[in-house]
């Protein structure tokens, strides 16, 4: 049976990581390469690294980044922040990531998905989408949440994925950082509606609200910062708290 | 010295990292001809099965002949894919051929959810030598759309709405569905046994 995954994500910001709370006010959290370690090591089924600052001159060193967080790992990496184009993806995918994360470049040109997709494969291809609540719709946000646009969430991911996306990385930025758990309404009704695999994030707090989301939210996969960060045991007490709700994880 | 082909469809840093882990250095062929050095043949590949396209002709003669003079062969993934006659997924471009049958796409019903991306277990109907010390029910990590039918070369299935090849094997000739370059301690433990069968 096909496990529930559950993925560690490194917001990194000039080499750091980081973290904030919806999407603002970041605080260190460590050596990106240390904390891969670490997880790997723990048992975390799958790590995304995110450049938040994503500015020209961070891009290089970002990939540095890249490069010394893939040498620990032999567990998927997806990449994602600033992938702008078929270079940038070409520059993530050379320095050791297995997918990567398009979210504005994606919004601004749908196509990017396809040409990604018919180089790379479908599953090389993430399409993440920042949403937020609004009168009992999702609409979709660019540029790490500051910038609205016309799009419904719902919608947008059952395009992206007939234009080409392999996996929908989902986050709620009412959630973001809060620890007030996933958006389980957001997630089922995206998940419900593409046949690609769904990774719920923003708002993860404590083990139930991640059997929530793998159960009411109907998530393949959920994502969490902070939780995994900072407690050394989370993920193998996650995964033992899983197990005991009938939830499938990788041993 | 154990050959990594490269046709451009394939995570090659990948590969190389998890070989590396298990013990070897795999050089990237520049010709076909190269291959006549080879004591093992990778063949990667993520993506459409169409960019096997880019192995039919020289490589594919070469790789059959260091493969007729006993040279172990190793398909991940899609480079598995393309041991079997075909796939619907590109039906004008033959596979190797060198296991029977033809690959089709994941069945997509009862909330199946194809790509088909994640850990899942492995089932052992026999031994096998590239899964040695592999266990019933280890998991390793997937992702795919189409796959291998289920036959006597058969080294591990795995379900995902359906059964399907997850590893195969005949003589020297080895395949995985999964990444073992990406399936963490139980992936390096395969990787480790392609090199030592390749020595």
């Amino acid at each position: 049976m096909l496990s529930k995954r559950l993925i560690a994500c490194l917001d990194v910001r000039n080499g750091c990581v980081v973290k904030g709370v919806n999407f603002e006010s970041l605080r260190e959290a460590g050596d990106p390469a240390a904390l891969a370690k670490r997880y790997n090591i723990e048992g975390i089924d799958e790590v995304v690294v995110l450049d938040v600052t994503a500015t020209i001159e961070g891009r290089r060193a970002f990939e540095d980044t890249i490069r010394a967080v893939s040498r620990e790992l032999f567990i998927p990496l997806t990449v994602g922040g600033g992938i702008r184009s078929e270079a940038d993806a070409a520059a993530a995918i050379d320095a050791g990531a297995d997918k990567v994360g398009v979210n504005s470049a994606a919004l601004a040109d749908p196509r990017l998905l396809t040409r990604l997709a018919a180089r790379y494969g479908s599953q090389a291809v993430v399409v993440a989408i920042d949403a937020k609540r609004e009168g009992g719709r999702f609409r979709v946000f660019a540029r790490s949440g500051s910038t609205s646009t016309d799009r419904d969430a719902v919608e947008w991911a059952v395009e992206a994925e007939s234009r080409g996306a392999g996996e929908v990385l989902l986050t709620s930025i009412d959630r973001d950082g809060t620890r007030a758990g996933f958006d389980c309404e957001l997630t089922s009704a995206v998940s419900s509606a593409v046949s690609i695999p769904v990774i719920a994030s923003g708002g993860a707090g404590t083990f139930d609200h991640f059997s929530e989301v793998f159960t009411a939210g109907l998530a393949d996969a959920a994502l969490a910062a902070s939780v995994f960060h900072f407690s050394e045991h989370a993920v193998a007490d996650l995964k033992r708290h899983l197990r005991e709700h009938g939830i499938p994880v990788r041993c | 010295m154990i050959a990594l082909i490269d046709y451009g469809a394939g995570n090659l840093t990948s590969v190389r990292k998890g070989f590396h882990a298990a013990g070897a250095e795999l050089m990237t062929p520049a010709v076909p001809a190269d291959l006549e050095r080879a004591s093992g043949i990778v063949v990667p590949g993520v993506g459409n099965f169409g960019a096997t396209r880019a192995l039919a002709g020289d490589w594919m003669d070469a790789i059959r002949r260091a493969v007729a003079r006993g040279v172990p062969l190793f398909g991940i993934c899609l480079g598995m894919q393309w041991l079997f006659e075909g796939s619907d997924e590109a039906p004008d471009v033959p596979g190797l051929g060198a296991m029977a049958g033809h690959c089709t796409r994941l069945p997509q019903t009862g909330g199946i959810k194809v790509p088909h991306v994640g850990w899942n277990s492995l089932h052992r109907p026999r031994d096998s030598r590239l899964l040695g010390g592999i266990g019933e029910a280890t998991q390793v990590y997937f992702t795919h759309s189409y796959a291998a039918p289920v036959t006597p070369e058969a080294a591990a299935t795995c379900a995902h709405g359906d059964s399907f090849a997850a590893a195969v094997e005949r003589d020297h000739i080895f395949g995985v569905q999964f990444h073992p370059e990406k399936s963490s301690d139980a992936g390096i433990r395969i990787l480790r046994n392609f090199v030592a069968a390749a020595r």
